[in-house]
């Protein structure tokens, strides 16, 4: 009996030394992408698109022969966009072979998916995850994205203001919601860090209320030369109106939330010489077009959230490892930070941290009741 | 500094008035209702919301076809109130004549009811998005150097509560048909008994109340310079503190009321923080009727209206 158990034993462990021989030379065989996100439940709708966009760019490039001559193959795996399960999808992706992965799709099982990565050197980019930390931290330097951080509004507002408009008294508001509120706290936590300009005034004000004179005298006693403003149109707009009623020409920059048509149609010309920052306008870039063409084409729908992102990073990735001429992880990362690649989102590079230069947001300023982008 | 400091205190105290007033102006309707028929009309605010939009309706129309100012204004106004004096009319019919002998809870929970459905009619026969509301207050020249301290929308919210407040006390205080609603306040079956139509009475207070949430939709519309289906709510819950405040079913009780909320709103964001502007609201409104639950104005409830 105890030969069988040892013949066992010795076919065992030869398997296993075939297949870790077998699986060792990375550089042979298909290039794997993994795509990891919600690709069920409530969030599929932000998942999906990124398989889509993955898929677009890999038929692509496999039908112009590949990647230094190697198919590319996509692997898929579902997180449902909580971080107890993306801990197993990265587990199953790095464990099959990944050489680069798009995803995660939510910032938190982004964050809980990318310790595991990073301790097998598997370079994960995401389309969507745009809590701040993941890249400003520093624990992870396996990870890029292709989106603008939640921060990156605040940040353009503020270097907009002490920059472009060398203001000195700011005075910053909120509506009380979580993306108003947010984006103020993150605009005063820059201005004063930069100490080239005081926030005279740091308020919240109540959405929806009838009048809002009180803040507006205010902002007008405390000196301010411009109003930072976070949250939505509707209060933006009754804002700007009743301050220009009263004369007041203060600085008025504001965010996404009021970069919205209604703002100028309901503020009409009190609206004019509002700043906001949108996302920059890549409707008109060439890649974009081709890429929403193609989507059409093949899946007989517009594209969902994060398309575009998706399929941008996917371009990065893949034109990196091409560019590195190899999948190792520290080659690819090199040619990430240094080449420049260009995608639906314009022509972009990694800054050391793994944030995307050049993708993001713009200033919009309301001139003759339009919003146009200031370059 | 010593003078910006009066200068900062007054720019204050008229922001307040001016807040105080809008409320006022919908506080009145509240507690009319409330003093004859003790039902809280919930859907109020939505009739001032329905004024609003009549009113930016025809004033759309009219000034395509080229109308004067002051002409858009009258018909505007006089459309809305008619309009809203209609739903006024019939909300009471549809959702509160029925349950007069109803236990108190009943109308209040059909008057949630009617608030919200008004709300959801206007979100899907209207629109769901902010509407830009032209002024239709044409702007007096007079005041042009005064813009920075008074503007004219403000001049004229302040005085029309005034004016209103002062027409309806002597309404209620000096005419027959006064008599006869404080007769139904008082005992509505000794009034039919003595000959007042009761049905009648509480209809025209209806209507009376309506007709004001109308002229408060046009004045603070073109105040604020925006609607959308949701406006009454917000400015409805406000005002009805405000006569809550003041004593609801006194009717110079509303405009106290209203005028309280609004200078605690403003003085407190003024000189403490904008964040907590609905705390300092509501806590005052906690501790008046701590002391005095029947409001600043309010009497007891054999004495109403």
């Amino acid at each position: 009996m105890k030969k069988v158990f040892f013949s066992l034993f010795v076919v065992a462990i030869s398997c296993v030394f075939l297949f870790s021989c077998g699986s060792t030379d990375k550089d042979k065989g298909p290039i794997k992408l993994g795509i990891a996100g919600a690709h069920s439940g409530d969030l599929a709708s932000y998942g999906i698109p990124s398989i889509n966009a993955a898929q677009l760019v890999v038929d692509e490039i496999n039908a112009k022969g590949g990647i230094l001559g190697r198919q590319v193959e996509i692997m898929a795996e579902d997180d449902v966009c909580k971080p107890e399960i993306a801990t197993n999808t990265a587990t199953k992706l790095v464990s099959s072979g990944a050489h680069v992965v798009l995803g995660h799709i939510c910032s938190g099982a982004t964050k809980a998916a990318l310790g595991i990565y990073n301790d097998s050197k598997v370079l994960c980019m995401s389309p969507s995850a745009t809590n701040p930390a993941l890249t400003q931290s520093g624990d992870y330097p396996n990870f890029f994205r292709t989106i603008a951080s939640d921060d990156a509004q605040a940040k353009l507002e503020v270097d907009f203001a002490l920059n472009t408009l060398n203001l000195k008294k700011i005075a910053v508001i909120h509506d009380k919601g979580d993306y108003g509120k947010g984006l103020a706290e993150f605009a005063k936590k820059f201005l004063e860090e930069s100490g080239k300009a005081e926030v005279v005034l740091y308020e919240g004000i109540t959405p929806g209320a009838v009048d809002y004179s009180a803040v507006i005298q205010k902002v007008k006693r405390s000196g301010a030369e411009a109003i930072i403003f976070g949250g939505y149109h509707p209060e933006a707009s009754k804002l700007v109106s009743q301050m220009r009623k009263k004369n007041m020409s203060t600085i008025f920059i504001s965010d996404d939330g009021v970069k919205d048509d209604t703002f100028i149609k309901v503020a009409a010309q009190y609206a004019e010489g509002v700043y906001a920052t949108g996302p920059k306008d890549t409707s008109s870039n060439p890649l974009t077009i081709k890429a929403q063409k193609a989507h059409k084409a093949k899946y007989k729908k517009d594209p969902g959230a994060f398309f575009l992102n998706a399929y941008a990073a996917t371009l990065a990735m893949l034109n990196a490892i091409e560019q590195a001429g190899t999948t190792d992880y520290d080659a690819v990362v090199k040619a990430l930070r240094e080449k420049n690649v260009d995608t639906p989102l314009g022509s972009i590079r990694f800054d050391k941290k793994g944030d995307a230069i050049g993708v993001g947001f713009s200033i919009y300023q309301v001139k003759n009741g339009k919003y146009v982008e200031l370059k | 500094m010593e003078h910006e400091n009066i200068k900062y205190f007054l720019e204050l105290f008229l922001s307040g008035l001016t807040k105080g007033s809008i409320y006022a102006l919908i506080a009145l309707g509240y507690t009319m209702v409330y003093g004859i028929i003790e039902i809280i009309n919930f859907a109020h605010g939505e009739i001032y919301m329905i004024g609003a939009f009549t009113a930016l309706i025809v004033s759309s129309v009219l000034t395509m076809f080229g109308f004067p100012m002051i002409a858009i204004l009258i018909l505007a106004t006089g459309t809305a109130i008619i309009y809203s004096s209609a739903y006024g009319y019939t909300i009471e019919k549809i959702a509160y004549k029925p349950l007069r002998q109803a236990p108190r809870l009943s109308p209040l929970i059909s008057a949630i009811g009617m608030s919200i459905f008004l709300q959801n009619y206007v979100l899907l026969a209207q629109t769901e998005n902010f509407m830009k509301f032209n002024s239709l207050i044409p702007e007096f020249e007079w005041l042009k150097p005064y813009k920075e301290i008074i503007g004219t929308e403000e001049l004229i919210i302040i005085i029309i509560s005034a004016i209103v407040m002062i027409a309806l006390t002597l309404i209620v205080k000096y005419t027959r048909l006064g008599k006869a609603m404080r007769a139904t306040a008082q005992d509505r079956m000794m009034a039919r008994l003595v000959g007042v139509s009761v049905n009648k009475i509480i209809s025209f207070t209806f209507i009376i109340g309506s007709a004001l949430a109308a002229i408060g939709g046009v004045l603070i519309a073109s105040y604020i310079g925006q609607i959308n289906y949701y406006i009454g709510f917000i400015a409805g819950l406000k005002a009805f503190t405000a006569a809550v405040l003041g004593g609801i079913g006194s009717i110079p009780g509303a405009v106290l009321g209203g005028l309280v909320l609004g200078w605690t709103e403003s003085f407190g964001t003024g000189y403490i923080s904008s964040d907590y502007e609905d705390v300092f609201a509501f806590s005052l409104l906690v501790l008046i009727l701590i002391f005095r639950p029947e409001g600043i104005l309010g009497r007891s409830t054999s004495q109403k209206v």
